[in-house]
C-alpha cells in the first residue's frame, strides 16, 4: 500500500451524551474505493460525515481525536472548513439538486468560488457532466429544471455538480439507496470509472453494492470499527465473527 | 340533564355563533356595496375632494395610500427579512438572543395600534425630526413635524412582526439537504443564504410583504399624529410633506365633516375602495402563503 489519502486516529463523536463513534482509527487509501459498510445506526454515516466536518452543523455534537488529509489535521483550529469541503466533496443519499437549471446546478461551485467568465463556466458544466456520464442526456436541456429529470439522472447531475469543484475525495452516504436497478448499475459504473482520478469513500446497506464496487470495505457496529481489509477478503474470509454474521445476512 | 339534550344544545349554540359571524361579514359587505357601488365611478377615484369635502373624489387619499405603503414596505420588508435570516439561520434556539426577539416580535403584534403612533409621534418626530432639523436645517422645522416618511416609518414598526414572521417560515421551509447541498460545495453560511435559501424563500417575502401592505393600507392610528392630512390640494412632493390617506378620510367624513349626511354616498363609497384594496391583497398573500405551506410537504 502506497499512500494513504486519509488517516483517521482515535475518533470518537458524542451526540449529547450518546457516543455515535467510539475510538475509530483508519487508513483510507488514494484513488480507491472504500465501502463502509454495517447495520442502521451503526455510525457509518456519522463518520463518513466527519470526514468532511458536516457533523459541525449540528448542535450537540463533541468530535474527540484526529483525521488527517494529505497529512493535515482537519480538526485543527486553523483549518478553513469552507476549503476542506471544496477538497472533500460529498454525495447525499437523497438527491438534492438545487432549484434551479442543469446548467445553474453545476455552476453553482465554480461561481461561488469566482468563476463568473461564461466560456469557462460553460467548458466545466460540459466537462463535470461528461465526467458524470449524464452529458448525452442532459445536453439538450441544461436551461431546463434540474428537478424535471428522473431521480437517477438527478443524483448524476449532484455528482456532476460535486465534480465542478474539482474536488480529491468524493464522499458518497448511500447514494443509490432510492434509486432503481438500472440507474444503480449508472452510479455503480460511474463509480468504477471516477476511482481512475478520486479517492471515494462509499456508504452503503447493500452488501452486493460493496462487493461490485469497493477496493476496501470497513464494517461498522454500534459505534465501532469493527474490521477493515481488502473487500474480496471481507466477503470470503473475514477475520471477526461478527463481520462473518452480518455480510452473511445473519443480522443487519 | 338527558346527555342528548345537552348534545343539542351544544350544536345549537355553535350553530348559531357561525351563523352570528357570516351574518356580520355579509352585512357589512352587502352595506358597503350597496351604499358605496352606485357611486364607485372613474371621477370618484380620479378626482380631488371638491366643496367643502362634500363632493368630488377621493384621489389624494389613493395616492397618499400608496405612497405611504410603498415606502412602509421598503422600511419593513429588508429590515424584517434580516431579522428572519438572523432567527432562522444563525441564532441557536435556546440563545437568550433570539428568545428576547421572538418574544419582542410577539410583543410588538399585540401592541394597541395608537401606542405606535403615539411612538411615531415622540421618537420619530420629536426626538429624530428635531434633532435632523438642529443638525440639518439650524433649527428651521422641516422634520419635526408629521409628514409622510414618519407616517410610513411608524406604519413600518407595526407590520414589522408580519414580515419576520412570514419570511422566518418560509426560510424554514428550505430543506436541510438543500443548505448541507450548498456547503458540501464549499459555499460559505452567506452564500448559502444568498444562493440557496432566499431564493427558496421569495414567496415567503412577497406574501409578507403583502400582509404588510393590506395591513398598513388599512390601519388609522400610527398615522393620525405622524403624517396623515385632513385636507391637501395637492398631492405629497417629498418625504417631509403630509399626505391623505383612505382610512383616515373615512374617519374625518364620518366624525369631522360639515354634513355627515351629504358625504354618506362619499363615506360609502370611500369604504369600499379600501375594502376591496385590503381584501384582495391579502387573497393575494392567502393564495402564495397556500403554495409555500404545500411545498412545505
Amino acid at each position: 500500500m502506497n499512500d494513504f489519502k486519509v488517516k483517521v486516529k482515535d475518533l470518537s463523536l458524542r451526540y449529547g451524551t450518546n457516543s455515535a463513534l467510539k475510538n475509530i482509527s483508519m487508513d483510507i487509501p488514494e484513488k480507491k474505493v472504500t465501502a463502509f459498510i454495517g447495520p442502521s445506526g451503526c455510525g457509518k454515516s456519522t463518520f463518513l460525515r466527519t470526514l468532511n466536518r458536516m457533523n459541525d452543523l449540528i448542535d450537540n455534537v463533541t468530535i474527540d481525536g484526529e483525521v488527517y488529509i494529505d497529512n493535515i489535521n482537519i480538526y485543527d483550529k486553523n483549518i478553513d472548513v469552507v476549503n476542506l469541503r471544496k477538497k472533500v466533496g460529498m454525495i447525499f443519499q437523497k438527491s438534492n439538486p438545487f432549484a434551479k437549471s442543469v446548467y445553474d446546478n453545476i455552476a453553482f461551485g465554480p461561481r461561488i468560488n469566482g468563476i463568473s467568465q461564461k466560456s469557462r463556466l460553460d467548458e466545466i458544466v460540459e466537462f463535470s457532466l461528461k465526467q458524470a456520464a449524464i452529458w448525452d442526456e442532459v445536453k439538450d436541456r441544461l436551461f431546463n429544471s434540474a428537478l424535471s429529470l428522473s431521480g437517477g439522472q438527478q443524483q448524476r447531475i449532484c455528482i456532476a455538480r460535486t465534480l465542478a469543484v474539482n474536488p480529491e475525495i468524493i464522499l458518497m452516504d448511500e447514494p443509490a439507496s432510492a434509486l432503481d436497478p438500472i440507474s444503480t448499475g449508472k452510479i455503480e459504473e460511474l463509480i468504477h470509472e471516477l476511482k481512475k482520478q478520486y479517492t471515494i469513500i462509499i456508504v452503503t446497506h447493500n452488501m452486493q453494492q460493496a462487493a461490485r464496487t469497493s477496493d476496501f470495505t470497513a464494517f461498522f457496529y454500534m459505534g465501532d470499527l469493527v474490521e477493515m481489509n481488502r473487500t474480496e477478503v471481507i466477503f470470503s474470509n473475514p477475520g471477526k465473527k461478527q463481520t462473518e454474521d452480518y455480510i452473511s445476512g445473519r443480522f443487519g | 340533564m338527558n346527555r342528548n339534550v345537552k348534545d343539542t344544545i351544544v350544536e345549537g349554540i355553535t350553530g348559531v355563533s357561525v351563523l352570528l359571524i357570516i351574518f356580520i361579514i355579509v352585512s357589512i359587505l352587502a352595506v358597503t356595496i350597496v351604499g358605496g357601488w352606485p357611486n364607485l365611478n372613474w371621477t370618484f377615484l380620479s378626482e380631488f375632494p371638491k366643496d367643502g369635502m362634500t363632493k368630488g373624489g377621493i384621489f389624494p387619499a389613493i395616492v397618499g395610500t400608496a405612497m405611504m405603503t410603498i415606502i412602509m414596505a421598503v422600511a419593513a420588508v429588508p429590515f424584517g427579512v434580516i431579522t428572519a435570516i438572523y432567527l432562522a439561520e444563525y441564532a441557536s434556539e435556546k440563545s437568550v438572543i433570539a428568545k428576547t426577539i421572538r418574544f419582542a416580535v410577539k410583543t410588538l403584534a399585540v401592541v394597541p395600534s395608537i401606542i405606535f403612533g403615539l411612538f411615531g409621534l415622540g421618537f420619530f418626530i420629536g426626538f429624530i425630526g428635531k434633532n435632523m432639523d438642529g443638525l440639518l436645517n439650524g433649527g428651521e422645522l422641516k422634520w419635526g413635524q408629521p409628514n409622510i416618511l414618519w407616517a410610513s416609518f411608524t406604519m413600518a414598526l407595526l407590520t414589522l412582526p408580519v414580515v419576520i414572521v412570514s419570511v422566518e417560515e418560509a426560510i424554514r421551509t428550505i430543506p436541510r439537504e438543500m443548505r448541507e447541498a450548498s456547503l458540501a460545495l464549499g459555499a460559505t453560511k452567506w452564500q448559502t443564504i444568498r444562493r440557496v435559501v432566499l431564493p427558496g424563500s421569495v414567496s415567503g417575502i412577497l406574501t409578507g410583504t403583502i400582509l404588510a401592505v393590506s395591513r398598513g393600507a388599512g390601519e388609522v392610528a400610527p398615522i393620525l399624529f405622524t403624517g396623515a392630512a385632513y385636507f391637501l390640494s395637492d398631492l405629497p412632493r417629498s418625504l417631509s410633506d403630509q399626505f391623505m390617506s383612505l382610512g383616515y378620510h373615512i374617519y374625518i367624513m364620518s366624525t369631522q365633516s360639515s354634513n355627515v349626511d351629504a358625504t354618506l354616498p362619499i363615506q360609502f363609497a370611500t369604504t369600499l375602495v379600501l375594502l376591496l384594496l385590503t381584501f384582495s391583497l391579502n387573497a393575494v398573500a392567502v393564495t402564495l402563503r397556500y403554495r409555500i405551506r404545500k411545498r412545505a410537504k
